[in-house]
């Protein structure tokens, strides 16, 4: 069987195929189905040799195959340091392989693959940190993942959340107007307790744009009022769009590059029309990786960056903080042992590792902050990466992943992680769940919000007054 | 023999070698493209320069990367064979001796017991790396017959040249198959894994681009390598 009802080569792209797919629990028939799903390696072979240029093609050549990327990956480390999870032979089995045999490759083959570039990579990029040649295997596995993507080799979760993107703009079914519906009414909440809060739609010129992920609407819908309530009290002239507020990307997880232009191209839409000074995103690492560091290359922009200045939630923070905006009460301080989490997607591969430090200097009582090793651009991933967290197929293999982040966690002997991180939060809660070690996770909003040292005339007037 | 292999043979090999490497070089720097490496390179020049020059640097110390401190043995390794694999073959005297009359230049030398030295370091350097490719599960794994033909190709010159630099066995004939290892050795750079020998410098000022301009140098972060 060629393609298969629910599993074939073709993206999601109506709310209809999104319900169908999400009907089939668990992905049962779809994975089924691709097992006969057939290869186009025509189509293989040719997209390769229109894509897989100096670079790509110089590190599969000269890789010296001397090993020293092993130690590097924590998935490596964490199952029982089997030569299969090495880097460079996870690559060269994979791409490797498909790249000699010139795609003809079997949908076994394809199948296998899939499984080593969802759940045996996570994308983190640590690997190209110590090859002696500098050679990016995590690069090349998100490359792979487009191949697999084209070809209908994509995990069940993944590519729901492609044809999310596709047709909602959203990781999720959260239509603009759940957005903004939700976004006013969370901040109405909490006007009674902070005077004056208010989230403008759709104001021209703001300094501050800003984008969210969509579990916050949908899930967490705190950490909204959260961000409205610390740019209240930080004074800062901020907007929200009422189309182009999704800064997330599954579909850079699927591989889906199509989507992930899409995606990105409404976000960018959204700066050119209400041309703010900045954007400000939330606390998320692969949402700022897919609109601020890769996102300008998938709309096509040879400055490589965005519109406008986009920044990272702790920078922002990091910044309010610095400039006096925000205030926080020394007496409020974190006074426990605490450690914090660096998502690779902004600190390895954006260069944050001193904002969020700055921030904890302003956040923790000196002496209870306890740095987890290694960490800054040499941090683990947190097991959860690169979509990993989201895929049903391979969760017996995230939860093993965790391990390496659990025992950082430990040795720390802290009692809080701060994790500015969607996915980091998320692997972090997962682990607690799954080993129970006994910590708290948090974003820093919540953390930044209880110790705040309010200005008097934003506090709520007393009624005997 | 001897004539063939000085004449004809060696000029034929270090052209091949050096001509091919300057083809591999450009062809390496034409091939990168902003929009599939996604990293904006002549949009920075400024910015991805220091970084190319970083990345390079760095790893070229001993032990100056994160890399090289966490597998100190590997490194030693490492730079015991490179360093007598760079400064052998250009700064031996009788090389220089032999380069002077060929090509009517010369390099700086080294005195005869430092070359002794390096080269005997290099040679236990090369045999603990094949050592190590035979017996760790996760060098076994990667390792192909290419990689040893590599392996074999950088150990003759050195096997050969102690031979015919202690006089063991025939020296008229150690000399020529030293001198035919050698442009072995030259023939297969453009051509092998050996081209890393160039490529390195290629591959390292990429990614240091990468790092340099896209993530986190134009952020003023240098990534600690």
């Amino acid at each position: 069987m060629p393609e298969g009802t629910l599993c074939n080569k073709k993206p999601i792209e109506t709310a209809e195929g999104i319900t169908t797919l999400l009907a089939d629990k668990s992905g049962a028939k779809y994975y089924e189905e691709m097992k006969h799903l057939d290869i186009d390696s025509d189509l293989l072979w040719k997209t390769i040799q229109n894509t897989v240029k100096s670079r790509m093609k110089t590190w599969l050549e000269i890789c010296a195959h001397c090993g020293m990327c092993a130690d590097s990956c924590f998935l490596y480390q964490v199952n029982g340091r089997i030569p299969e999870q090495v880097p460079a032979y996870k690559i060269q089995s994979t791409l490797g392989e498909i790249i000699k045999k010139k795609g003809k490759v079997s949908n076994k083959f394809m199948r296998d693959t899939m499984e080593v570039a969802w759940a045996q990579c996570t994308c983190c990029n640590r690997c190209g940190t110590y090859c002696p040649h500098g050679i990016d295997t995590g690069i090349m596995f998100g490359y792979l993942r487009g191949l697999l993507h084209q070809q209908g080799f994509v995990p069940w979760e993944l590519k729901i959340g492609a044809g999310m993107h596709r047709v909602y703009h959203a990781q999720m079914d959260v239509t603009d107007e759940d957005f903004v519906d939700t976004f006013e009414w969370m901040v109405e909440e909490y006007e009674e307790d902070y005077p004056g809060v208010k989230v403008e739609v759709d104001k021209d010129d703001a300094d501050i744009m800003y984008t969210v992920n969509a579990r916050e609407v949908k899930h967490y819908p705190e950490d909204l009022a959260e961000a409205a309530i610390l740019f209240h009290i930080a004074g800062e002239n901020w907007t929200v769009p009422s189309k182009g507020w999704e800064q997330t990307s599954l579909a850079m997880f699927a591989g889906d590059w199509a989507a992930c232009k899409i995606q990105v191209e409404s976000v960018y839409e959204a700066m050119d029309r209400l041309k703010p000074k900045r954007m400000v995103g939330t606390e998320c690492g692969h949402a700022h990786r897919a609109t601020v560091v890769e996102g300008p290359y998938w709309a096509g922009r040879p400055d490589g960056k965005p519109p406008v200045e986009s920044i990272h939630y702790v920078e922002w923070l990091a910044e309010a903080l610095r400039e006096g905006k925000l205030k926080i009460d020394p007496s409020k301080r974190i006074k426990e042992p605490v450690t914090l989490q660096d998502s690779c997607n902004y600190i390895r591969n954006h260069g944050m590792k001193n904002a969020t430090r700055e921030i904890m200097s302003h956040i923790v009582e000196p002496g209870y902050f306890i740095e987890m090793a290694p960490n800054k651009e040499h941090n683990y991933c947190c097991g959860g990466g690169g979509g990993f967290n989201g895929i049903g197929l391979f969760r017996s293999q995230r939860n093993q992943a965790l391990i390496t982040k659990r025992d950082q966690i430990l040795a720390t002997g802290a009692k809080l992680v701060i994790a500015p991180c969607h996915n980091c939060w998320d692997a972090i809660r997962d682990l607690e769940e799954e080993y129970e070690i006994g910590i708290k996770w948090s974003f820093l909003k919540p953390l930044v919000l209880k110790m705040l040292d309010i200005p008097e005339h934003l506090l709520p007037k007393d009624e005997d007054e | 023999m001897y004539e063939i292999l000085t004449g004809p043979v060696f000029y034929l090999a270090l052209g091949v070698c050096i001509i091919g490497m300057i083809v591999r070089f450009v062809l390496y720097f034409k091939g990168l493209s902003w929009q599939l490496d996604r990293v904006a390179y002549k949009a920075y020049p400024g910015a991805g320069f220091k970084g190319a020059v970083r990345s390079i640097y760095k790893w070229l110390i001993p032990y100056g990367t994160y890399g090289w401190r966490t597998q100190p043995v590997m490194a030693f390794a490492f730079f015991g064979f490179h360093i007598g694999a760079v400064f052998i073959p250009l700064c031996l005297i009788a090389h220089n001796v032999f380069l002077a009359e060929k090509l009517g230049f010369s390099l700086f030398t080294i005195s005869t017991s430092v070359a002794d030295l390096i080269t005997w370091i290099a040679v236990f350097c090369l045999l603990f790396l094949t050592l190590r490719r035979l017996v760790l599960p996760e060098v076994r794994i990667l390792t192909d017959r290419k990689d040893w033909g590599v392996l074999l190709i950088s150990l003759a010159p050195f096997i050969t040249g102690l031979l015919a630099r202690y006089q063991v066995g025939d020296y008229t004939l150690m000399l020529n198959l030293h001198i035919l290892s050698g442009e072995i050795v030259l023939f297969a750079i453009p051509f092998t894994k050996l081209s890393h020998v160039f490529l390195f410098f290629a591959s390292r000022a990429q990614l240091g681009m990468d790092f340099g301009i896209k993530r986190g140098g134009l952020k003023g972060t240098k990534m600690a390598w």
